[in-house]
């Protein structure tokens, strides 16, 4: 069976007349990576921000870990770690020193504090300049000191605000990489960003922010079908043929869209290129390429919000 | 609604912290020099002029605190001055830094309560200002004894250390009042300066607004003597508004035993005593308790005002 850690029910938050959240339910299971996604001003933050009881809700609840992050706060925050999105340190401490400053708010031993931050530094490629002044960072290594504080935590939960803001390839890479072994090793990990192949390539499931909503929360493959489209899709180079009208009614084509000089996306249910191969040479086209890929969450993203964001 | 969990897990983390930044600022470095030179010059004109005047006087030691040598103030007054501003120094950014660094949010996820960050806060501000007083008051006992040659009495002693705490509380008070203003203000600037105008008006202005108050609510009729006694007392107590007025009734009580009454006083209560004959330590503070209280009341308070706020502050940074 699998355990719901985080459960919210008909959370709310309004900013005078603002609604910035409006009624958000939604549960996370054990284990789950999550991605927040959503445009400018969704709510995503905010929510967040709730969740942690670092901003009070004005209506709904919360449950985290089988706890009440109002009535009991210390325990779930003992449980949880949060990376703000605009994270800061003391710049006259090093960085060994702002950690080992939390680790003791945190309640970690001595030993037990030097040990596990020692190990996050290294983790995130800091320990070189750990012992220098916070003031000296950079904005990326600052992110990646905060990514530190959680691993030093070794929470149950951890959510991150878009974690890879500022992050150079290389670290956002092996960001993702943290979050899919942290996840294996039974993390729960929820996150917001505005990357979405990051968000794909790490979370086990999605959930669209719009306007103060939840307007979508599932897996991509749920994504791709509640938008009527197929969960793959074909890139096809070919000449001499269109295949717009040649492939348009095969079975398990959902749409054909064109893309200049003899390229095509096709959007399908399933692998179909064995019959797409024989269509068009049948048809007489010569096949110059066929790539079957899933359906990339920015396309998907893109067709949502054409089709719900301007729902009130 | 009840918590759970201890809301002082963590206050010593905090504390310990804040005053080893304290200690190590700039901000302080400054603000503790002018307060050492200021203290050597006072007490300097203090020694010299106790040296050229001096008589059978039994409490010499505290005369140390008390005699001013024009132009320099004494050493009691100039600290009611001086503390304000040691104490806005080291409150005015306590909470709105943390929002300014961005540290706020990242302090407030870990298993603490946000009480614990307060109340550290002002502990830790309030642990170097008993250091910064304790070394002043061995300070000034050190350079008593060695300049008049004489070690402070037992009374001495107790009262001196009596007016060392109250100076604490007076103290806390304007720390207090800088973390209220850190809390309701954003900009730390601003917040500095909004404490540093009030400090002013409390400790510079307030001597001449009180009459003008008093003189308007309770008017002197030349005819009535008892109106020119109801005016006093209202002025009295638009006065004690202020802490420096009750820190000042306060430390004159306490350090000038001769000092009966910090009101009016009636001839019939003069019948029977000595005039100038020295009050027990323990009457002097019997009789400057409500002020005491006063000042501590007026430290809850602002502490309060600033806990309530920050209990319900969004944490976006
Ligand atoms: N302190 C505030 N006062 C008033 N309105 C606010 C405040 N903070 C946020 N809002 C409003 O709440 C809404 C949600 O903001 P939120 O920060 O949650 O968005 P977000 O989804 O995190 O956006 P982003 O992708 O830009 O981070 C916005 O419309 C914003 O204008
Ligand atoms: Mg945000």
């Amino acid at each position: 069976m699998s355990d719901t850690v985080i459960e919210a029910r008909g959370l709310t938050k309004r900013y005078g007349s603002n609604v910035a959240v409006n009624g958000i339910d939604f549960s996370v299971e054990a284990g789950e990576v999550i991605g927040l996604l959503g445009p400018n001003g969704a709510g995503k933050t905010t929510t967040i921000l709730m969740l942690l009881g670092l901003t009070e809700a004005d209506g709904g609840d919360v449950v985290i870990l089988g706890k009440d992050p109002v009535r009991q706060p210390l325990q779930v925050k003992a449980d949880v770690g949060y990376l703000p999105d605009s994270v800061g340190f003391y710049n006259n401490m090093t960085g060994r020193e702002n950690l080992a400053y939390t680790a003791r708010l945190s309640g970690l031993s001595h030993a037990q504090a030097a040990e596990n931050i020692a190990a996050a530094l290294e983790k995130v490629r800091l320990t070189d300049v750990a012992d220098k002044r916070v003031s000296t960072y950079s904005h990326g290594m600052r992110k990646r000191l905060g990514i530190a504080e959680l691993l030093m935590r070794k929470c149950r939960i951890a959510i991150l605000d878009e974690p890879t803001s500022g992050l150079d390839p290389q670290s956002t890479r092996e960001l993702l990489d943290l979050i899919r072994s942290l996840s294996r090793d039974g993390m729960t990990i929820l996150l917001s960003s505005h990357i979405l192949d990051a968000v794909q390539s790490v979370c086990h499931r999605i959930a669209l922010f719009n306007k103060g909503r939840i307007g979508f929360l599932g897996t991509m493959e749920e994504l791709a079908a509640k938008l009527g489209g197929g969960a793959f899709i074909v890139d096809v180079e070919a000449d001499g043929i269109d295949l717009s009208k040649a492939v348009k009614s095969a079975k398990g084509v959902k749409s054909v869209t064109p893309d200049g000089d003899g390229q095509w996306h096709i959007e399908t249910e399933r692998d179909i290129r064995p019959e797409l191969g024989r269509l068009i040479v049948q048809a007489g086209g010569d096949l110059r390429n066929m790539d079957l890929r899933r359906t990339r969450l920015d396309e998907a993203y893109d067709r949502f919000f054409k089709e719900y964001g301007n729902e009130a | 609604m009840k918590r759970e969990g201890s809301p002082f897990k963590g206050v010593m983390t905090v504390a310990l912290k804040e005053a080893a930044d304290h200690m190590t600022s700039a901000r302080m470095h400054l603000i503790m020099l002018l307060v050492l030179l200021t203290a050597i010059g006072a007490v300097y004109g203090a020694i010299n002029h106790i040296r050229d005047t001096t008589s059978e006087d039994p409490f010499l030691f505290l005369k140390l605190f008390t005699t001013a040598q024009q132009p320099l103030p004494s050493f009691a007054s100039f600290l009611g001055f001086l503390l304000p501003l040691v104490a806005i120094a080291l409150g005015f950014d306590a909470i709105n830094g943390e929002y300014g660094r961005r540290t706020m949010s990242r302090l407030l996820a870990q298993p603490i309560y946000r009480d614990a960050l307060l109340f550290g806060k002002f502990l830790g501000a309030l642990l170097v200002i008993a250091i910064a007083l304790l070394t002043l008051w061995l300070l000034m006992t050190g350079l008593g004894i060695l300049f008049l040659g004489l070690p402070p009495s037992g009374p001495e002693l107790v009262r001196s250390i009596a007016y060392l705490a109250a100076t604490l509380v007076y103290a806390g008070v304007w720390l207090a009042l800088a973390m209220a203003f850190s809390t309701l203000i954003r900009s730390a600037a601003t917040a500095a300066l909004a404490a540093l105008a009030l400090w002013l008006i409390l400790s510079v202005f307030w001597s001449m607004i009180a009459p003008l108050v008093a003189g308007a609510i309770s008017p002197v009729d030349p005819y009535n003597p008892m109106t020119l006694l109801s005016n006093f007392e209202t002025q009295q107590v638009i006065a004690r508004i202020s802490p420096q007025t009750l820190y000042g009734e306060v430390s004159s009580m306490l350090l000038d035993p001769s000092n009966r009454s910090v009101g009016p006083i009636f001839m019939s209560q003069l019948q029977g005593a000595l005039i100038n004959a020295p009050l027990p330590t323990m009457q002097s503070l019997t009789i400057i308790w409500p002020q005491i209280s006063g000042l501590f009341a007026a430290m809850v308070l602002l502490f309060t005002l600033a806990y309530t706020v920050f209990q319900r502050q969004e944490v976006r940074a």
